[in-house]
């Protein structure tokens, strides 16, 4: 596969490898994806009192252009506030790494990541309809639900890892 | 002593053309540029000896009378020649072909189109070591068979199928035998008569010949197979395959078979060697790595592994200086990975996994050491960053293992 200079560069030289604790309350997970299908995104967001995300990680098993994707994803994700977070779409990944159609799937994978990210952290602070003590109990599940992505994301974000 | 960067270790996608054979085909594209067809004056005269004494030379490598090659631009037309030939010069007497999950796509399409046609197909299984079973070959026969078609070896994996033992079941229930040669002929002994093969189907470029020459031996005795024509035009190759002959490619052709046909002994075993260095070395280093494919019946050359928690495309993006393939689906324009190695059980994450080395002519050992440090190395750096690897770490459910 013929590649862009930035899935190159983003492949050769990933930014934000690497995990946060799962368990922090200021830190949300987001894994989507699945082994079979040749893709798995593991992406975490810690955000401040303020609401801002002051460090991203990633962990992905997946092709050149999965890896560039998630890696471009933690770059933007830091500094933003998870408002702004949300609206990261999968085209802006797509465009700013010049992703050939076939691997389009991947920049929706990473969009998914972020998304999935975010609502575990929401979920930890007690957004949504759940209580304190429901989200607690999810946080120690090993694949847990709380990666789920809301529907309608075009690609339901799963944990089947 | 330097090494030559990038390392190939991809032969069984195709050979560089040995110098020898580029010196036999040089004349042929030079002063000796007669048509093979013209009977009227010594620039055909040339050109049709030549292409006589090739017709020898890729005959002695299979074991066949050279009046019984048919040159064609390669393995892919070979394949189609064969079996549309046959299931359309036989539809009277039947109109079912047996042949084998994990066949090329030369082959498995054209069976496909067949099936479209009205030709039932059966498509037998394989193995968790990729073979098939001859037995259920047998069984498969109906009086409605005309054809089998089964590869001598598999392009991905390097299973080596019991040709003999089919070849003997095909004669012993009068049903023709076609197998598709490709990634066998030049490195392993093949002998149609001893085999029972009636049709065999090669390509030159894969045992050091030039792309677009290939060939389809088409037995004229015990039993006279007969095939329509799938290319309407002057009559040449015996009516079986029109068009102006290729002869410097056939040339070529015919010089890589003699090479192979000197070669072989000698070669094959330095080739195994390599190959189960390029092994060892791996394993030596990595744990959850996997052999696909059969543990001996497997061709000299041919080592396919899955490594798992590791994406095969993203593996041969780190190891950028040796060049292989992979089973993966990111390498194809499909979604779906490997449909051979799924179809011999490998699940479809190892599958997405796997690469597929195969050493040639010219690898060296050194070229194998250096594989082997960057196949470590990148499997080690795309673990690191794998969300599975981590997990599997952690103790959660151990994936690929």
């Amino acid at each position: 596969m013929l590649y862009s200079d930035k899935v190159i560069d983003h492949f050769t030289n990933p930014r934000n490898v690497g995990s946060l604790d799962k368990a922090s309350a200021r830190v949300g997970t987001g894994i989507v994806g699945a082994p079979e299908c040749g893709d798995v995104m593991k992406l975490q967001i810690e955000v401040d009192d303020d609401g801002r995300i002051v460090d991203a990680k990633f962990k992905t098993f997946g092709c050149g252009s999965a890896i560039a994707a998630s890696s471009l994803a933690t770059e933007w994700l830091k500094g933003r506030t998870v408002d702004q977070a949300t609206e990261l779409k999968n085209v802006d990944i797509a465009n700013e790494l010049s992703l050939p159609p076939v691997k389009i799937h991947c920049s929706v994978l990473a969009e998914d990541a972020v998304k999935a990210a975010i609502e575990d952290w929401k979920r930890k602070h007690g957004d949504g309809d759940r209580d304190e003590g429901a989200a607690e109990s999810a946080d120690e599940g090993q694949a847990p639900e709380t990666t789920g992505a809301p529907a309608g994301q075009g690609q339901p974000a799963r944990a089947d890892v | 002593m330097s090494l030559k960067l990038p390392v190939y270790l991809d032969h069984n996608a195709t050979t560089p053309v040995d110098p020898r054979v580029l010196a036999a085909m040089m004349p042929y594209l030079t002063d000796v540029f007669g048509n093979a067809a013209s009977r009227s004056h010594a620039f055909g005269w040339q050109a049709e000896a030549a292409v006589e004494a090739a017709r020898e030379q890729v005959a002695k490598l299979i074991g066949a009378s050279s009046k019984d090659i048919v040159w064609t631009s390669g393995a892919t037309e070979s394949d189609n020649l064969a079996i549309k030939g046959i299931a359309q010069m036989y539809r009277e007497k039947g109109n079912h072909i047996i042949t084998c999950v994990t066949e090329h796509k030369a082959v498995l399409d054209p069976c496909r189109r067949l099936g479209e046609a009205g030709c039932r197909i059966t498509y037998l299984p394989v193995d968790h070591h990729g073979l098939v079973c001859p037995r259920q070959i047998a069984d498969a026969i109906t009086d409605q068979t005309i054809l089998i078609s089964i590869m001598a070896a598999n392009n991905e994996i390097g299973t080596i199928h019991p040709i003999a033992e089919i070849g003997q079941l095909a004669k012993a229930r009068g049903v023709l035998f076609h197998c598709d040669a490709t990634q066998a002929v030049g490195k392993i002994p093949l002998n149609v008569d001893e085999m029972g093969i009636d049709l065999l189907s090669l390509s030159g470029h894969k045992f050091y010949g030039p792309k677009g020459a290939g060939a389809l031996y088409v037995r004229r005795r015990n039993p006279r197979v007969r095939l329509t024509c799938q290319m309407d035009g002057g009559g040449h190759e015996r009516g079986m395959r029109s068009g102006t002959l290729n002869v410097p490619g056939i040339v070529g052709l015919g010089a890589a078979a003699e090479i192979c046909h000197a070669e072989m002994a000698d070669e094959s075993p330095r080739l195994t060697a390599l190959r189960d260095r390029l092994h060892n070395g791996i394993t030596e280093q990595l744990d959850h790595v996997k052999l696909n494919g059969h543990p001996a019946e497997r061709l000299p050359n041919t080592l396919n592994m899955s490594f798992a928690y590791v994406e095969g495309e993203a593996l041969m993006m780190k190891m950028k200086n040796v060049a292989v393939s992979s089973g993966s689906a990111c390498t194809s324009a499909s979604l779906e990975p490997s449909y051979v190695l799924r179809a011999t059980g490998v699940g479809d994450e190892m599958a997405h996994s796997s690469i597929r080395f195969s050493v040639g002519r010219s690898t060296t050992p050194e070229q194998i050491d250096y594989a082997v440090e960057q196949v470590v190395r990148a499997v080690n750096d795309l673990r690191e960053m794998s969300p599975l690897y981590e997990m599997a770490q952690e103790g959660g459910e151990a994936h690929g293992t």
